[in-house]
């Protein structure tokens, strides 16, 4: 049924367009100028019918299947649900569903097979229904727009008005779509700010999340003070940051400045395959190759080290950061106007002079704010240290010690048996919300700064 | 081929030593040549002015002599170039130290983004002419006040560069160009970015220059060349047509080309 009604949605857009097409040419061949187009006259029809009547259906899909369901419910013989909570509903209706899509499994009571047919049957007409206000709808439009084309009808600015509308509406859903992230995790976090108190979460220097939620475990009793957690995502950040950013700015110098054209096409595409590993990749990496090496030089020179230390968890995620800084960098370098460049040279600077001296301070604006975008990523970076870093938060600044992060606290707090009215769960939602407005505030900076930066040759 | 016009002793006069030698200089970017067989001499303290339609290599000629043509990677340079008798292409002249004696002007004013005294500062400080803050300041008002800009900048010589109107722009990178105490001056069009009132204030500067050094200067603009030039040098797809003194270039063209250029009828 849906896809004769895209099919019939495709004709009849195509046919307004011709039509409305052929009566604007019509009146041109006529002698008379037309304010716009034919095309626009086609256009104009074309958007009419299909606009309209692509809201319709999608509408209708989404409403048509809990329209039925309630339908049928109620049609069931009376008494049946009495006495079963909403669960035990819900098993019923999948039933139902499932018979109704020729799913059957042993023998199920005759009610329900009655209830599966008259669910068919009610499919089957909604979707002539469909089918007979889609016609109309479309014919409507089509009689419409036809009735519009004339030599002063300003079809132009009409599918303007159209297509502008259309990409304001796409634009409305990108934001509602944020708005509704950011307030999910709000309620959420509020739930939980009213089992634990704000200023213990924001103050509290103990983290262990480890309390009982069903009657029989044993567990801790519950602490919920993020500063050991925050001050170990600190640390890992700081790691990959004092790691990346020399690496990544050296490379890119070297590959703006002074590398060959060869070297270049050859070395850039390999930085690029860096960004493209998947992070759980570098997770591996991390806990099969760099956490034993640290380990084992440790041991020689006789330092205790943690087996899953925030240098090597850093260290990893600092790889991942190099192509990301460098690639930011590069680009920034880059956009220092020649002229600059040649005028360094020619009052006899030597490369590295120029650089230091002259790109490299013009080009500061765009590397700092990729930078910070870097920090925001390895604030946010969740699969590296899920693997590679540990899971008891501890008060510590020590690399070489096992801290936790933010991402992997959420993680292991949402992962294996939760229960959404304990605040072990809903600590998480606290710990999304803090995450969300630390990278936010880092990226409005980051942002502030970059734009700042253009600005300065434009 | 016309394009040499090599003069004698006897018309070389009094106290004008020949600064820069160029003999059958060839430019190539890639497989194009920009430029053929060019030789020039270019006076000590003197102005040399460079004219001829667009394209014509005179700017590519102009960034052979400080070398500037190094930095694309497609140029090639043969034939020879000397500055004071000495091979500027020798395998063991640095091209760094070259540009510190040959300054360049060029067509945008484009100073980088830092206080208009540390634009000044940049060369004396790179080629250690310069020892401490008093040597430096010394040094900027100097050349500040040889580009007769000093007078409006003194008072905010903290301010960044990019922060002056463009004929002052230009007047910095004058400025920062004589700091470094060359003895040529390369200008690639300096007044092409600028208004009438500017652009008389360069070629006053111009003027005035030709007292400390020798300078070469690329122009579109014919009546700029009579105005500040005493020799003037006509290119003309790649070849040197003309060379000789300015008025006699104007007044007396010898090739049919260079009078159809001044008179408005190629270019």
């Amino acid at each position: 049924m849906i896809a004769i009604a895209f099919l019939m949605l495709f004709l009849a857009s195509i046919t307004g367009y011709l039509v409305n097409r052929q009566a604007a040419l019509a009146i041109r061949s006529g002698g008379t100028r037309l304010h716009s187009l034919a095309g626009f006259h086609g256009l104009y029809s074309l958007l009419l019918i299909m606009v309209p009547a692509l809201l319709l259906i999608l509408l209708w899909l989404v409403l048509q299947p809990v329209v039925i369901e309630r339908m049928v419910m109620n049609g069931l013989p009376a008494g049946t649900l009495e006495g079963l909570d909403s669960g035990a509903v819900q098993l019923i209706q999948a039933e139902i569903r499932s018979i109704a899509g020729g799913r059957v499994f042993g023998t199920p009571d005759p009610w329900k097979l009655e209830a599966a047919e008259r669910m068919n049957s009610l499919q089957g007409r909604a979707g002539w229904l469909l089918l007979t206000v889609l016609t109309g709808l479309m014919a409507a439009a089509l009689v419409f727009s036809r009735s519009r084309v004339s030599a002063e009808f300003r079809a132009r600015q009409g599918v303007e008005r159209i297509v502008l509308g259309l990409m304001l509406s796409c634009a409305v859903v990108a934001i509602f779509v944020t708005v509704g992230i950011v307030l999910s995790l709000v309620f959420e976090s509020l739930r939980f700010f009213s089992m634990v108190p704000v200023t213990e979460f924001l103050f509290g220097t103990r983290w262990e999340p480890q309390m009982p939620i069903r009657a029989d475990q044993v567990a801790a009793e519950g602490a919920f003070g993020w500063i050991p957690v925050l001050l170990g995502t600190l640390v890992i950040t700081v790691v990959a940051i004092t790691i990346s950013v020399p690496i990544g700015l050296m490379s890119a110098i070297y590959l703006n400045e002074f590398a060959s054209t060869r070297f270049r096409a050859v070395a850039k595409p390999i930085l690029e395959i860096l960004a493209g590993i998947p992070t759980v990749v570098y997770g591996f990496f991390a806990i099969l190759t760099v956490a034993p090496a640290l380990r084992a030089a440790g041991a020689a020179l006789g330092i205790p080290v943690a087996p899953n230390t925030a240098l090597a968890a850093g260290g990893v995620m600092a790889i991942m950061l190099i192509p990301f800084i460098s690639s930011f960098a590069d680009d920034a370098l880059a956009a220092v106007p020649r002229s600059l460049r040649d005028g360094s040279l020619a009052l006899g600077a030597t490369r590295s002079e120029t650089v230091t001296k002259v790109l490299f301070p013009a080009a500061i604006p765009g590397i700092a704010g990729g930078v910070l975008l870097a920090v925001s990523r390895a604030i946010g970076e969740t699969m590296i240290v899920v693997m590679a870093a540990g899971l008891m938060a501890s008060m510590t600044i020590n690399p070489l010690d096992s801290v936790t992060t933010i991402t992997v606290q959420i993680v292991t707090l949402l992962v294996g048996d939760t229960e959404f009215d304990s605040p072990k769960t809903l600590a998480a939602f606290a710990l999304g919300l803090m995450l969300f407005l630390v990278t936010l505030a880092i990226n409005i900076l980051a942002l502030r700064i970059v734009r700042k930066y253009r600005e300065l040759y434009d | 081929m016309m394009n040499v016009m090599t003069r004698t002793e006897a018309e070389v006069g009094a106290g004008e030593q020949i600064k820069v030698e160029a003999r059958d200089v060839n430019v190539f970017y890639g497989d194009k040549q920009a430029i053929r067989d060019v030789s020039v001499d270019i006076l000590d303290r003197t102005v040399t002015a460079f004219i001829g339609p667009s394209g014509c290599g005179k700017s590519t000629f102009l960034r052979c002599i400080n070398r500037m043509n190094d930095t694309i990677d497609s140029s090639r340079v043969s034939g020879l170039i000397t500055l004071d008798g000495q091979d500027i292409y020798a395998r063991d002249l640095d091209p760094v130290q070259l540009r510190a004696r040959v300054g360049m002007v060029f067509q945008k004013p484009n100073p980088f983004p830092k206080s208009i005294y540390d634009n000044v500062a940049y060369g004396p400080r790179i080629h250690g002419l310069v020892r401490d803050k008093a040597e430096t300041d010394a040094v900027v008002e100097r050349a500040l006040r040889d580009a007769a800009l000093w007078d409006e900048v003194r008072d905010r010589l903290q301010e960044p560069g990019t922060s002056l109107s463009g004929g002052q722009q230009q007047r910095l990178c004058i400025a920062r160009a004589v700091a470094t105490q060359p003895e040529v001056l390369l200008m690639d069009e300096p007044c092409s970015a600028l208004d009438p009132i500017a652009t008389a204030q360069v070629e006053e500067l111009i003027d005035a220059l030709r007292q400390e050094f020798s300078v070469v200067i690329v122009t579109h603009s014919m009546q700029q060349a009579a105005r500040v030039s005493q020799k003037t040098a006509f290119f003309h797809l790649g070849n040197l047509v003309e060379f000789g003194d300015t008025d006699d270039i104007f007044t007396r063209p010898k090739d049919p080309r260079t009078e159809s250029y001044i008179s408005g009828r190629i270019g």
